[in-house]
């Protein structure tokens, strides 16, 4: 890197929601470094004040994620060199959701959806019963695999333009939850979970046009979950009528 | 569920189009190469029945299948919703079917 290009004019997004505006910083820059090193640098260098969240900086915990020069990324895996652009980057919190302060997004409403999208354990068994076996190759395992690496990171939440003009969308994590329960062998109550897509703001809102596939940083591909879904609860309304 | 039931109609109604836009390119294609003149193909379609279901069916199916859509880009396009969203949708079907229905019946009827 020459001379000229050793700081990084760097945009941060502050304050609340409603009550926001930009501040710039002026950061060193390194040969490796991720979005969060850039905003932990500001934190313990220039304004102790910054607010922003982070625990495992290895892409684990789902909660770093930030909008950076206007895409969703986790920033504890995104590196600079990847994402910035003639020496400047812009960091603001995760599209679609309230702000509590600066970086950090109130995660309340991402959530709350997943319990909508009733994308939580539906017990077959309890503590009495033998364990439940489960039979690692077929094919509705696979489905469900192929959505439980989600760290609940809400990177695809704000990727999708579907949650930023419909408020009762349930959005992509929670309806690919809901595809991997409803697919997984120790999970029970599958007409519930029909049911629940089945809502105003389900499934069926979803306009498949791949922007949370293309941004999950764990590659998952919620679109196609979501696409299950819709299959299901049209077979499945046949199935009843019948 | 509202939803629900009207994306199922949409696609149902989308099933029902394909085959019928397919008939009304052929009948384009057919017409123009042959050369027939606007009174030739209303000799033909007055009075025919097949004539009028079929483009009577494909009116109501772009009808059903086009307001639905419409809905959907009125509601995340201007925030429009509830009763209001629902009555607009409604009247933009109704306009379709009028509309479609005044030239199928004008092409068709005797
Ligand atoms: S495919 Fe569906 S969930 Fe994914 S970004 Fe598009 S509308 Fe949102
Ligand atoms: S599906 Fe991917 S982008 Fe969405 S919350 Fe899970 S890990 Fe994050
Ligand atoms: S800090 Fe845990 S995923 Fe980034």
């Amino acid at each position: 890197m020459d001379q000229k290009d050793n700081t990084l004019k760097v945009t941060v997004s502050r304050g609340t929601s409603g009550e926001q505006f930009e501040q710039e910083f002026e950061v060193p820059a390194y040969e490796n470094q991720t979005v969060l090193d850039v905003v932990s640098w500001i934190q313990q260098n220039s304004d102790p004040t910054l607010s922003y969240r982070f625990a495992c900086r290895v892409g684990m915990c789902g909660s770093c994620a930030m909008m950076v020069n206007g895409e969703p990324r986790w920033t504890c895996r995104t590196h600079v060199k990847k994402v910035v652009r003639k020496n400047t980057l812009s960091i603001a919190p995760l599209r679609n959701l309230p702000v509590v302060k600066d970086l950090a997004a109130d995660m309340t409403p991402f959530f709350d959806k997943w319990v909508d999208a009733e994308g939580y354990h539906h017990p077959t068994r309890t503590r009495h019963d033998p364990m439940q076996e489960v039979t690692p190759n077929d094919e509705e395992r696979n489905r469900a695999n192929a959505g439980i690496e989600c760290i609940n990171c809400a990177v695809c939440y704000a990727a999708c333009d579907t949650v930023a003009n419909n408020d009762a969308y349930l959005g992509p994590a929670a309806l690919q939850r809901a595809w991997t329960l409803y697919n997984d062998q120790k999970n029970e109550n599958g007409q519930a979970i029909l049911d629940a897509v089945s809502r105003d703001g389900g499934c069926h809102s979803c306009h498949s046009m791949g922007s949370c596939s293309l941004y999950c940083p764990n590659e998952l591909d919620p679109m196609s979950a979501i696409a299950g879904l819709k299959r299901e609860t049209a077979k499945n309304l046949f199935r009843r009528r019948r | 569920m509202l939803e629900f039931r009207l994306y199922m109609a949409q696609r149902l109604t989308a099933l029902l189009m394909a085959p019928l836009v397919f008939g009304h390119i052929a009948v384009m294609i057919y017409a123009v190469q042959g050369g027939l003149s606007a009174a030739e193909i209303l000799g033909r379609t007055q009075g025919s029945v097949f004539w009028f279901l079929f483009y009577g069916t494909f009116v109501f199916a772009v009808s059903i299948h086009a307001s639905i859509g419409l809905r959907t880009i009125l509601h995340e396009w201007s925030g429009l919703k509830g009763g209001l969203l629902n009555a607009v949708a409604a009247l933009i079907c109704a306009a379709l079917l009028a509309l479609g229905g005044r030239a199928v019946m004008a092409v068709t009827l005797l």
